[in-house]
């Protein structure tokens, strides 16, 4: 049957869905906005689930692969090129890649295993919100209780959150730009409820 | 709202974390020896009191560590923030 819904002949990379792809077309558009914010997906990003006991032999050979030691406290992000690591806990961690997940997890794995080290590929577990431009913070204080100030926040930090009251990873990688990292489930509210707290900041003023 | 202070990640507030109850409750040594009233009374019958209160909270959507606070269940001053032993903070206890 030509007209098959069931692709056969493509991959599991030409079958993926983004989760946002119900409101792709919405984020789109504010993505071309040129007001005060413009939100984008970037959608299968690479994500790795660490644990690991801190200082121990495994977490410095991870920390080698990754190309910087694992971050040790609160609010930290380590790592160059196409790794970053985000502290989640004491013992846990969240590697962000740009790079191959397939390779990034064999070279993981293969520097460190055993008891007590979990290596697990979570990419699909959340995906990745780009909010940007000089009204952002202004959009996420409408709905995140952490302190974004300048004082208590800021580039290269990153928190484990809630906004529009559902739990997400918020993480500062410019001085106007921040990621979110809402679970999968969550990915079309927090979506939504940022195009709608961002209305105001789209449309450009005058 | 309370702002607790989470061992790990610093002063949040109230809503990231989740309540879990009077601290410092021990599970019985022997639960096979005890009667149905000490078992429901394990279970169940908690301090209630008016003043320095230890108990325990999780900050779930932060580092989801689960920890001790004393808090003044007048003021709702957060008195201490800790983990493992009860520091002399808690042990001047309540009016009952």
């Amino acid at each position: 049957m030509a007209d098959s819904i069931l692709d056969t002949t493509s991959g599991p990379v030409e079958l993926r869905r983004s989760p946002l792809a119900a409101t792709a077309a919405g984020v789109a558009e504010a993505g071309a906005g040129g007001g005060g914010v413009r939100l984008a997906e970037r959608p299968f990003t690479t994500m790795v689930g660490l644990r690991v006991v801190p200082g121990s032999t495994a977490a410095d050979a991870i920390g080698a692969v990754l190309g910087a030691p694992l971050p040790a406290g609160v609010g930290e992000v380590t790592g160059e090129g196409d790794h970053r690591t985000l502290w989640l806990g004491p013992d846990e961690w969240l590697v962000v890649s740009d790079g191959s997940r397939e390779e990034l997890l064999s070279r993981l794995r293969a520097a460190a295993e055993g008891p007590g080290v979990a290596i697990v590929d979570v990419s699909a577990n959340r995906t990745v919100l780009e909010l940007e431009g000089p009204a952002a913070r202004s959009v996420l204080d409408k709905g995140c209780p952490a302190d974004l100030h300048p004082r208590a926040f800021g580039a290269g930090r990153a928190i484990t959150t809630t906004l529009a009251r559902v739990p997400v990873l918020l993480w500062q990688t410019g001085e106007q730009t921040y990621r979110l990292l809402p679970r999968s489930s969550y990915a079309e509210y927090v979506a939504a409820w940022l195009l709608d707290a961002a209305q105001e900041f789209l449309e450009p003023v005058g | 709202m309370l702002q607790i202070e989470c061992p790990w990640c610093g002063p949040h507030d109230e809503t990231e974390y989740h309540y879990g109850g009077q601290a410092h409750v021990a599970y019985p040594e022997d639960p096979e020896a005890l009667s149905d009233e000490e078992w429901a009374e394990y279970l169940f019958y908690r301090d209630n009191p008016k003043g320095p209160f230890a108990e325990r909270w999780v900050h779930s959507t932060g580092c989801r560590r689960w920890f001790n606070v004393v808090r003044d269940t007048v003021t709702y001053e957060v008195l201490a923030v800790y983990t493992g032993a009860r520091p002399e903070v808690a042990s001047a206890g309540g009016d009952r």
